[in-house]
């Protein structure tokens, strides 16, 4: 009758992201305790915030000497995608109940990439949920291995984690550059970061920027083709082992 | 304790963001325009985020090793290295500038 969960394919990719994005919450761990915050406050933000993006924002911002408030807004805007994947996965799961607030909890790119790449109904819900849960655990686990690894480093600058930083935020940044107009949003708000830098203090430029590129979004609309990259769902892994669900 | 505070500030935010997308009406954020600023929102603060952590330092902007490390970054992804592996090249990027004497 039902097809056993090892020869379902949702699970099976669910299991790979689950496993690879897992593993990079090392970094995040060890970054967060580089920039300032203590093991606990890492741990929360990953146990809670749950989104990778935005958990990265947050610790980015305190790194570069800017408020907690810009911080928190930083995370905030970043996480202002979810609100499209929760829509979508909505359409695709209707859960009820509890079951709504731990779906919406497991709502990242990962989940809804999982999901969206099945065709299947009933793969969509184990992948989302397999990526989603799998994601979560491994997360929060290796969070804690990187906070503690990190702590134990000493001087961050020394091994050059302001440098992993970087690295960071560029590979989150890259699968989204698919397209020549996302190429030129990433430009213009990297100058206009490069500009408010001198101007506002720590952290704002980054919400400057933010605001460049939602009016952007917001009037520089057309009807562009779908998959250009500017959509919000787009493969975390595009690169990945062959089997990631939107390449 | 401000950070503390502003931390679960953002953990309440982000979940009741994500919350949102199961209580609002099928159709509004399928606006194409409402999905494109999310998207066009996130490539812009990661941009964002990665331009000022290679050159910003408080509110001057300063060339030093974290150039490097972005360099060596956008060559690990180019050559299509998973992402742990780039954070790691942009550490190490960082790190051996140092050690040669790079601020």
């Amino acid at each position: 009758m039902s097809l056993s969960l090892r020869h379902s394919p949702g699970t099976r990719v669910g299991v790979s992201i689950a496993v690879a994005t897992g593993l990079y919450g090392i970094s995040f761990g060890a970054l967060s305790v580089a920039s300032g915050l203590d093991v606990w406050q890492t741990a929360v933000l990953s146990l809670l915030l749950f989104t990778g993006g935005s958990q990265f924002a947050f610790i980015g911002v305190i790194a570069g000497g800017g408020t907690p408030v810009a911080a928190a807004s930083a995370a905030a805007l970043l996480g202002i995608r979810n609100a499209v994947y929760g829509m979508q996965m909505n359409v695709l799961l209707h859960p009820r109940g509890w079951r709504r607030f731990a779906a919406a909890h497991v709502t990242i790119d990962e989940s809804l990439a999982t999901s969206t790449g099945q065709t299947d109904p009933l793969e969509q819900k184990r992948g989302f949920w397999v990526a989603g849960v799998g994601v979560f655990l491994l997360w929060n686990l290796f969070t804690l291995v990187g906070a503690l690894a990190g702590d134990a480093l000493g001087d961050p600058k020394q091994w050059g984690l302001d440098g992993a930083a970087v690295a960071a935020f560029l590979g989150l940044l890259w699968p989204r550059l698919r397209s020549r107009d996302a190429g030129a949003i990433a430009v213009v708000s990297a100058l206009a970061t490069l500009l408010a830098v001198p101007f506002v203090p720590p952290g704002i430029p980054i919400l400057v920027a933010a605001v460049v590129a939602g009016l952007i979004g917001w009037f520089g609309y057309r009807d562009a083709p779908p998959r250009e990259g500017l959509e919000p769902d787009v493969d975390p892994y595009p690169h990945g082992d062959g089997r990631s669900p939107l390449s | 304790m401000t950070l503390w505070f502003w931390i679960v500030v953002a953990c309440v935010v982000g979940f009741l963001t994500k919350l949102l997308g199961y209580l609002v009406p099928r159709n509004w954020l399928t606006n194409p325009r409402v999905a494109r600023v999310a998207g066009t929102l996130t490539i812009g603060l990661l941009a964002s985020l990665t331009v000022a952590n290679a050159v910003a330092s408080g509110q001057a902007l300063v060339l030093d090793s974290r150039l490097g490390a972005l360099a060596a970054a956008a060559v690990a992804l180019w050559l299509k290295a998973p992402f742990l592996v780039v954070v790691v090249v942009g550490a190490a990027a960082a790190a051996g500038l140092r050690l040669l004497g790079m601020p």
